[in-house]
């Protein structure tokens, strides 16, 4: 048996690859991942990937955000020390307007950005678990996993036929530990 | 691909020949990946001596109190305030191009949003050094802030602008520093794997494991665009409380309505002009002509025109106003502004705002490299002329007319300023040492459908509206990066 754990198809053109990602369909290869140097428009709906709900958590974070910021001005100036400004009501909604705003923006992008930190397992000091190098430069790279997909030379075949310029039979699942 | 292929009459983003995705990555990294040249040091070693000038001055400051600077009891407010709201104004910009211009999907955005967000964190940074240099007692910065304390707890006062102003400022800055932040990381990613060592080992801590993957990026561009999303009303929130911290005053010439759309404005119209004046020679020294093109300056030159003319009409309102609400006070303090002691700094906040910009209608003005560069510094100093009017010169002659007094700085308050500059272009340009200038992934996005390249395969291809191709070329004449012989060919 080979040792081969991931064969890799390098495409230098983000079109070839989505071309790639259509023959292998086609053949009923499944992919494991794909890697690009940019987003790929279209890519997760051939994919199958479905939509990012960090939306719903980016809402739900700026209501929380807007929530806490109210609830403090009315415990401090409502609550806990009511000021005489000119007779003025301590209530004073309008003037919490600008807070409430600002800790909305504030909670709603570092909540929804540590969600996607968290949720796609980015954090400082991660080992970056790269499959071919190029992936982040100039490569687009399908990855497919090796076990279970036999023959290897038909993928080979395959990728190269649809305009693969480089195909990889990996021993190693990452390049990236040494 | 016919699928990508956008009309012939746009402008390209990206020009020059042969460029491929490797190339853009080894264009752009180069001043990473190499040694500064000698401009680079050389503009280093000003920068960092404006620097110390500043870690001196505000030292200073510290150790001898606000005494040391020009103030007095009429002008309480001075060139701090002015530096202050200077700074947060140039910080718009990179709000502007990173968030607002990817909601209205202007793509070429794509090459200068990265300096340009940088350039707002800074100038935010400049900007908070003021704040907290001229509370006097700096070590109790910490008092604007609603903690629990001995004193009752006596509460922060919510209905103050300066309380707002410290939760708009404080946001601003991180949330800003969040959204540039994320938007490096697929960039730091590339230089990782192309680096060895050390090197190799930073940029892996730094770029938090970054792998380029489909549902990484899928969630990259939903975080992008919603931080987009909210950092538009954001940044319009920011200038509208700092201009709330004049208006809400009972100060004639600042307590005006016309404040906030004033000041946001005022604010875009100088970032963009910092952001001129930094790029016309970033692109030169790094030879990033092919990515910030002709386009780009003319588009920028464009907004410097249109929210330079917004400021000129909302001085003609103040005008307008001051002179139709009869009050004896107001209209005093706008005549002041021309006849009064202060008359040079007015002319230098009217000439360069309103009537210098008024020459980029000129296509040719647009489009010339080194005017451009000198009308965005005319605008950056008028910009400063501008707060500096609308600060001193309301005060220096108040209700009382035996307390009017001029204000002259000190060298601690120049020093000061001249110091902050220092520390921007020190981080600056450290900026363009070790991260890249450009957004590499997002110039990689527009290669295919906007550079110049693939323009020239739709000629090729023909089939297209003469009328259009002509356009086309004309419009290309004023790039310095593209050659016209070529087209002769085609």
């Amino acid at each position: 048996m080979s040792s081969t754990k991931y064969i890799l198809g390098l495409f230098d053109d983000p079109d070839e690859m989505m071309h790639g990602i259509d023959e292998l369909q086609k053949n009923s290869i499944p992919i494991y991942d794909v890697y690009t140097p940019m987003p790929i428009h279209g890519i997760e709906r051939k994919l199958g990937i479905k939509e990012s709900r960090l939306g719903y958590a980016a809402f739900m974070f700026g209501c929380l955000g807007g929530t806490t910021i109210f609830s403090m001005a009315y415990y401090m100036l409502v609550h806990d020390w009511p000021m005489n400004i000119g007779g003025k009501p301590a209530f004073a909604i309008p003037d919490f307007v600008p807070i409430t705003f600002e800790w909305t923006v504030l909670f709603t992008a570092f909540g929804m950005t540590a969600t996607f930190f968290y949720a796609t397992h980015l954090f400082p000091g991660r080992t970056p678990r790269v499959m071919d190098l190029r992936a982040t430069d100039d490569r687009f790279v399908i990855a497919i996993d090796a076990k279970g997909n036999i023959p290897h030379e038909d993928i080979t075949n395959l990728l190269k036929k649809a305009g693969a310029v480089e195909v990889k039979h990996n021993d190693r699942k990452y390049v990236s530990y040494e | 691909m016919a699928a990508h292929s956008e009309s012939i009459i746009r402008e390209p983003l990206i020009t020059g020949k042969d460029i491929t995705y490797a190339k853009i990555t080894n264009d752009i990294l180069r001043p990473v990946e190499n040694m500064p040249g000698r401009a680079w040091w050389i503009g280093f070693t000003i920068a960092s001596l404006g620097a110390s000038l500043w870690v001196f001055a505000v030292s200073w400051t510290f150790w001898y109190g606000i005494g040391e600077w020009g103030l007095n009891k009429t002008v309480g407010w001075a060139w701090d305030i002015t530096g202050f709201v200077w700074w947060v104004g140039i910080g718009h910009a990179g709000t502007l191009i990173s968030a607002i211009l990817l909601l209205f999907r202007q793509n070429w955005r794509n090459s200068i949003n990265r300096s340009a967000e940088a350039m707002t964190i800074f100038a935010v940074i400049c900007a908070a050094t003021y704040v907290v240099s001229h509370m006097g007692r700096p070590w109790l910065a910490y008092w604007p802030l609603p903690l629990p304390n001995q004193f009752g707890s006596i509460w922060v006062n919510f209905n103050s602008p300066l309380v707002w102003d410290v939760f708009a400022i404080s946001t601003y800055f991180s949330v800003s520093l969040v959204f540039w932040y994320t938007g490096l990381l697929p960039d730091l990613a590339t230089i990782r794997d192309r680096a060895t060592g050390i090197r190799r080992k930073i940029y892996s801590v730094c770029s938090f494991g970054w792998t380029g993957s489909v549902k990484t990026w899928q969630r990259f561009e939903t975080v992008c665009l919603i931080l987009a999303g909210i950092s538009t009303p954001l940044v319009l929130s920011v200038h509208t409380i700092v201009s709330m911290d004049f208006a809400t005053s009972l100060e004639p010439g600042w307590h005006t309505t016309i404040f906030p759309p004033y000041f946001v404005a005022g604010a875009i119209f100088s970032g963009f002009a910092m952001v001129q004046t930094l790029l016309l020679v970033t692109r030169k020294v790094l030879g990033l002509e092919n990515y910030i093109t002709m386009f780009h300056i003319e588009a920028m030159n464009k907004i410097i025109l249109l929210t330079g003319s917004i400021v000129g009409v909302a001085y003609l309102t103040e005008f307008f106003i001051a002179y139709y609400s009869g009050g004896e006070y107001e209209q005093y303090t706008f005549l002041n502004r021309f006849i009064g002691p202060y008359w040079w700094a007015g002319c230098m906040m009217y000439g360069c705002n309103v009537l210098m910009t008024q020459l980029m209608w000129f296509k040719k003005i647009r489009t010339n490299i080194p005017i451009s560069w000198v009308l965005s510094i005319v605008v950056n100093i008028g910009m400063w002329f501008e707060r500096f009017v609308i600060i001193v010169t309301s005060l220096h002659r108040d209700f009382v007319p035996s307390s009017w007094a001029m204000f002259y700085p000190t060298w601690v308050d120049m020093s000061v300023f001249i110091g902050s500059l220092g520390v921007f272009f020190t981080l600056f340009l450290l900026f363009i040492r070790v991260f890249p200038s450009i957004a590499m992934a997002e110039v990689k996005l527009i290669l295919k459908s906007s550079s110049e390249q693939a323009k020239k395969k739709l000629l090729q291809h023909g089939g297209l509206d003469q009328e259009q191709v002509e356009f086309y070329k004309e419009a290309l004449v004023p790039f310095d990066s593209v050659e016209i012989a070529d087209y002769e060919k085609l």
